[in-house]
């Protein structure tokens, strides 16, 4: 591969339910510690949660969140936390050579459903409805919010992939320094789908909205007792750069993209299908030019979705059966970030290139034969020792599926 | 209300639109755009939340009388005569 192609991760930004930074969320995920909380939206009874808590005026004024949306926030905070990671001179760099490229599972449902309310409250008068509502609502918003924020003039937007989105934003990200279109790429997803009461009670009609006395304990793929997803919001951005470049100017890196893969099932609105999955996790294998026997880790998509559960781990068994990889998942603990999900799974096992720990998937009180998985990291966290390649797993509705492998960066 | 508690509810707006201001020393007589951040959307939520307030519809052709504190006042004080503060 030219040494150009080689795309490292170089400064990492996040806000997921339980932690507002790399190392404040790889804490809590070694140590078992859920983001699932109580959580109340409009029109339904109580519903649980994946609730982020981050400092949304540590880079915004207060003019420019009352402009903006709940996902530019998220976007903002975690861009900025990303450019701080990576140490860059912010100041120096060529804005024009930057490129923002975001993963959304949806988009300004929270703004239409805001506007809704706020006009039934004017007997549906639309003179009321927000002159906000277009600029918030238009789908680049959460990059575009970014690039307003800092001053970025390179291309912007996002990436609308449903719930493979935040594997989708890195890929894009990738691709447009491949192509030398940027010389930074902030990549990623987000996610404010916590914001809209549509998500809750969609999941609800479809029988797919888990509940539990413990919230701590709603959200738990491959378990018996599974009874569906916790929506969460979040994000997950980081800084991707070309190799030469990463080294030229002494970043750290925190590890290289070797290989990525997307497909189409072509088989269901809402079903999932592991044969396509498969076959997108051994492409993904393929271009980065390694075996299933080389991946230790594999970070698994699995929402708490008995049908989701089931095809995820008969894909996992056919591609990594028989092999050392273990497989563990970061829901879990934060429920389903929907656009943000694939890069905070990613970035919750990012670390283990140093800790050698494979974080834990809790709740696997009773672990659904149908979803065997003699690899998986259940309830406590597992002492891999070394841990030098993570494949991360991202599958989304209309059957879209990603799957992108990170390697530690050694010279 | 009168001219006064029309100024007061102004303000209020003003102070919501832009929340980083302080706009303690706003002089009436001079146009808000010159002495606060304030672009055309942010001139636009003005004209919503009177209409939202107390149902006053003001015509784009009649927007220049709400350039500085006074004018606006000047503009809206037979208009909302009759109308009490809202709650």
């Amino acid at each position: 591969m030219p040494v150009n192609d080689r795309i490292v991760i170089t400064g990492i930004g996040l806000t997921a339910p339980n932690g507002n930074s790399l190392n404040e969320f790889r804490r809590n995920l070694l140590s078992g510690r859920s983001g699932v909380v109580n959580y109340e939206t409009r029109y339904m009874p109580p519903v649980l949660a994946g609730v982020c808590n981050f400092d949304e005026l540590r880079y915004q004024s207060r003019r420019e969140v009352r402009r903006g949306t709940r996902a530019g926030s998220v976007a903002i905070y975690c861009s900025n936390e990303a450019i701080r990671h990576a140490e860059l001179d912010w100041d120096n760099v060529e804005k024009c050579r930057v490129g923002v490229y975001l993963g959304i599972t949806e988009h300004g449902n929270v703004e239409t459903e805001n506007e809704i309310y706020e006009i039934s409250q004017f007997e549906y008068d639309t003179k009321v409805w927000s002159h906000h509502h277009n600029p918030r609502t238009v789908a680049n918003n959460p990059a575009g919010e970014v690039t307003l924020n800092l001053g970025i003039t390179g291309p912007h937007l996002t990436v609308g992939a449903a719930c493979a989105a935040g594997n989708a934003g890195f890929i894009q990200g990738l691709q447009m320094l491949r192509l030398n279109e940027v010389d930074i790429a902030i990549a990623g997803g987000v996610s404010e789908s916590i914001h809209t009461f549509g998500i809750f009670a969609s999941f609800q009609s479809q029988g797919a909205l888990a509940t539990h006395e413990d919230p701590t304990q709603a959200s738990r793929p491959f378990d018996n007792a599974r009874n569906g997803i916790v929506v969460a919001e979040g994000g997950g951005i980081c800084i991707l750069e070309r190799l030469p470049d990463a080294l030229k100017r002494g970043a750290t890196i925190y590890g290289e993209i070797i290989g990525h893969a997307m497909n189409s099932d072509a088989s269901d609105f809402v079903l999932p299908n592991s044969e396509r999955q498969a076959e997108c996790m051994r492409l993904a294998l393929s271009r980065a030019g390694i075996t299933q026997h080389d991946v230790d880790l594999v970070s698994s998509h699995a929402t708490a979705t008995e049908q989701g559960d089931i095809e995820e781990a008969t894909a996992l068994r056919e591609v990594f059966g028989g092999t050392n990889a273990v497989v563990n998942n970061t829901k879990s603990f934060i429920g389903h970030a929907m656009g943000a999900a694939g890069a905070l799974e990613l970035l919750g096992n990012l670390s283990s290139f140093d800790d050698g720990m494979a974080h834990a998937t809790i709740n696997v009180d009773s672990p659904d034969p149908r979803c065997e998985l003699d690899q998986l990291v259940a309830n406590q966290p597992r002492d891999l020792g070394k841990v030098r390649s993570i494949l991360n797993n991202s599958f989304g509705m209309l059957g879209i599926n990603s799957v992108l492998i990170v390697q530690k960066y050694e010279d | 209300m009168t001219g006064e508690e029309i100024r007061q509810v102004v303000l209020d707006i003003l102070e919501r639109i832009a929340p980083d201001e302080d706009l303690s020393g706003l002089d009436d007589a001079m146009a808000f755009r010159e002495q606060m951040e304030l672009d055309s959307m942010d001139f636009l939520d003005i004209v919503m939340e009177l209409r939202k307030a107390y149902r006053i519809q003001i015509p784009e052709d009649e927007y220049e009388h709400l350039t500085t504190m006074a004018t606006t006042v000047a503009y809206l004080e037979p208009r909302l005569k009759d109308v009490p503060v809202a709650g």
